[in-house]
């Protein structure tokens, strides 16, 4: 009879651990697919001189070696990814909250001004990029103009090696469309009667930011800043439309064009991956350059999870 | 043991015969048959309307010629988009590819992304040396792999203003580059902190004034016999950049010539600078003629090769050469049919001739160089002397691609800008770098 209970019992389990499985495995297939595969075969490449044509070829650290101590464009890339990360996360973030908290307090024509910051997020990263270019060439864009002719100085801008990075950042701010709706929404749901309560003790406009605003949407900014550096860790496009723009290498398919104009200044980590990868045919190079890549995008998130964990608890 | 013996023998018979059918045999590996009806793929990169009809009108000649052979062809295609397509393969993937970028010739030769052409030369007869000049049989090649052929070419050369000559007094192109700078600064006029003519823009960011460009003129070797780069041993870079620096503190300095610079147009569009009379001179390719024209530049202009160094007077007519390239894609299973269309389009006269007068592009081909039909105007002669010119001369093949013009260029831009003094010094570490960058690729 208990055998008779406990081969029914384990029927049961198997079945049970089955239909878990059955359930999981749209997402263990994923997860298989699009991240351990790829994620074991650029460990595997980076040890391997593999152009995409001939059979790979084991070549030990030859490849870590070469990024590292030879390539000259890695340690520029890492220095200004490093600083997009530090200084454009941080000002998106500042930016995306401040315009949420403006535009929650509007009282008339909130949608216009919803609108209106929200449209910049629409326009594709090639044409915002070349826009931006424009209004921002030294010689003859219409921002440099302005500041001329109130006496201010004129910066380079995507042609000065100093001033290429913050004109990226500026860039990344008028976009802030995407951050501005999730702090919008974030902000809309703290609840009201802590800041009545709050007013009652006395707090003002800051207290009542620091005290009551700020612990609800701490979360909200976690997740801003873990999602800005991972995109950050991406960034591709801008740099490398703002450079070629700012260069005069745009058209000509014959030209050569080295990213991270002017003076390295603009290159990132990701515009070397596929400059090895898929130009110069260095797939084992590409590969160490994007395992630093997946080794700084956790690092960071675990720093911030990390730090960010009590900010979480205060809504337990 | 005679069994064994045997075996080896029988093993190493059938290996050296492998090796012999493989190491010598000129038959291609392609096992098509190109009488058969068939169609094939062919990828470019024009784009222009202009350009994309007399594409067309160059492929129908073909199929009229060939009546079995349809060719698809798909334009606008860049140097990225063939590595990509070569190396996922498919059946949507290229059969005959062309690119515009002859720095990418090592690579793809080096890869096998393109297959070997000797044994399809060697079986319709072409003779090279009968056929195209010899940079041009250069930059199609890597370490002796042929793995493309020219299909048009560029020179280049100056370009003049003729009107602003005239109001600076000068009578016509300069010949020496002691020359040629002292007409850059008589042909300059400032206006305010900057210009409202510049002589011109010697720049390494100014459009074609690349190191490249500047450096063909000194004949230079940019690498060794076993592979190494040559910048700091072979004394014409050190010219080329001391000159070029030199320019640039003439006129101005690099700080006010990037702010010059920054107010140019589009190389390609209608507000290049040239054709806007922001720079009296320019170094540029063939094809600026037609652009000038058709932005409808409002003054004479004239066209002469590119001044040569003084010591080398004796030289004046050469120039940098470059070109349009056509390979067979290695994983194309029609090679027999692609062969047909590349032989007809980079060696038959009369093609190449009608091409090169729809596009403004320098013919490829000893033949269509002399050829009655070639549309030619005195300006655009000049340019197919500098083709001709038996020192004009071209950038070397590399693992790499362009990779070591880039790390040249970049020194220029650090040398030009005074951010780096030893020249020196500063060569020898750009050799050092480009040796490692090779290193990696091979």
């Amino acid at each position: 009879m208990m055998a008779t209970i406990s081969v029914g019992l384990r029927h049961k389990r198997r079945r049970e651990r089955l239909r878990n499985l059955a359930f999981l495995s749209p997402w263990l297939i994923g997860v298989s697919v699009f991240f351990l595969y790829p994620l074991i075969s650029t460990v595997y490449f980076s040890f391997m001189k593999y152009d995409g044509f001939t059979p790979p070829v084991w070549t030990g650290l030859k490849n870590w070696k070469y990024v590292f101590t030879d390539y000259p464009f890695f340690w520029p890339a890492l220095r200004n990814t490093l600083w997009l990360v530090i200084v454009m996360v941080t000002l998106r973030v500042i930016f995306g909250l401040g315009i949420g908290l403006l535009i929650t307090k509007v009282k008339t024509g909130a949608g216009i001004f919803r609108t209106l910051f929200y449209l910049p997020y629409l326009a594709p990263p090639v044409a915002a990029t070349m826009a931006f270019a424009f209004l921002l060439n030294p010689g003859t864009g219409p921002v440099n103009n302005i500041l001329g002719k109130i006496g201010l100085p004129q910066p380079g801008w995507f042609n000065d090696p100093s001033w290429s990075k913050p004109a990226l950042t500026l860039l990344a701010i008028w976009g802030i469309g995407d951050l501005m709706v999730i702090f919008m929404a974030s902000l809309l749901d703290v609840p009201m009667e802590q800041y009545e309560a709050a007013s009652l003790d006395g707090a003002g406009a800051w207290k009542r930011f620091r005290h009551v605003t700020l612990p609800n949407i701490q979360p909200i900014v976690l997740f801003a800043v873990i999602t800005g550096v991972i995109q950050t860790m991406q960034y591709y496009t801008q740099p490398l439309i703002a450079g070629k723009v700012a260069s005069g290498v745009i058209g000509g398919s014959g030209q050569q064009f080295e990213p991270g104009y002017p003076e390295k200044s603009t290159l990132t980590l990701p515009q070397l991956v596929y400059n090895l990868g898929f130009q110069r045919f260095d797939t084992g190079g590409a590969s160490v350059i994007a395992l630093v890549l997946f080794a700084l995008a956790m690092v960071f998130t675990a720093f911030l999870m990390r730090r960010g964990s009590g900010f979480l608890a205060t809504d337990d | 043991m005679r069994r064994v013996h045997k075996a080896v023998i029988a093993a190493a018979a059938i290996a050296l015969l492998g090796t012999a059918c493989t190491g010598t045999s000129s038959a291609p590996k392609a096992s098509d048959d190109a009488t058969k009806d068939t169609t094939i793929t062919f990828w470019h990169g024009w784009s222009a309307p202009s350009e994309v009809a007399a594409i067309a009108a160059n492929v129908k000649a073909f199929e009229t010629a060939h009546p079995n052979i349809h060719v698809k062809v798909v334009g606008n295609i860049n140097d990225d988009k063939i590595k990509q397509a070569l190396r996922a393969g498919g059946p949507n993937s290229p059969d005959v590819v062309s690119s515009f970028t002859t720095d990418n010739v090592g690579t793809f030769c080096a890869s096998n992304v393109f297959a070997d052409l000797k044994p399809f030369l060697d079986k319709s007869g072409v003779d090279l040396d009968k056929t195209f000049p010899k940079p041009l049989q250069d930059y199609t090649q890597f370490e002796g792999k042929r793995c493309t052929l020219p299909l048009l070419n560029d020179a280049y050369g100056l370009y003049y203003n003729k009107d602003a000559f005239k109001a600076a007094g000068i009578a016509g192109p300069p010949k020496t580059l002691s020359e040629f700078d002292a007409d850059a600064k008589k042909l300059t006029k400032a206006k305010g902190d900057s210009f409202s003519q510049l002589g011109f823009m010697p720049n390494f960011h100014g459009f074609e004034s690349t190191t490249t460009h500047f450096a063909a003129q000194w004949n230079p070797t940019y690498f060794t016999a076993d592979g190494k780069s040559n910048l700091a041993a072979d004394p014409a870079f050190g010219k080329m950049l001391t000159w070029q620096s030199n320019l640039v503190k003439e006129l101005g300095g690099f700080a006010k010539l990037e702010k010059y610079r920054a107010t140019f147009g589009d190389e390609f569009g209608a507000k290049n600078p040239f054709h806007t009379g922001q720079v009296a001179m320019s170094i540029d390719g063939e094809w600026r003629l037609g652009m000038a024209k058709e932005a409808g530049a409002k003054f004479d202009i004239g066209v002469a090769p590119f001044p040569v160094p003084d010591d080398q007077a004796d030289s004046y007519g050469k120039g940098y050469l470059s070109g349009t390239i056509i390979g067979i894609a290695n994983t194309s299973e029609k090679q027999n049919a692609a062969w047909e269309l590349v032989k007809f389009m980079t060696t038959d006269t009369d093609a190449v001739v009608s091409f090169a007068n729809a596009i403004h592009n320098v013919p490829s081909t000893l033949d269509a160089l002399k050829s009655d039909k070639l549309v030619a105007d005195d300006n655009f002669k000049v340019f197919l002397e500098i083709a001709q010119h038996p020192k004009s001369s071209t950038t070397p093949a590399s693992p790499n691609g362009g990779a070591y013009q880039l790390t040249l260029q970049d020194f220029g831009y650090a040398f030009e800008a005074g951010k780096q003094t030893d020249l020196a010094a500063g060569l020898a570490k750009t050799d050092a770098q480009i040796n490692k960058d090779i290193a990696q690729a091979k």
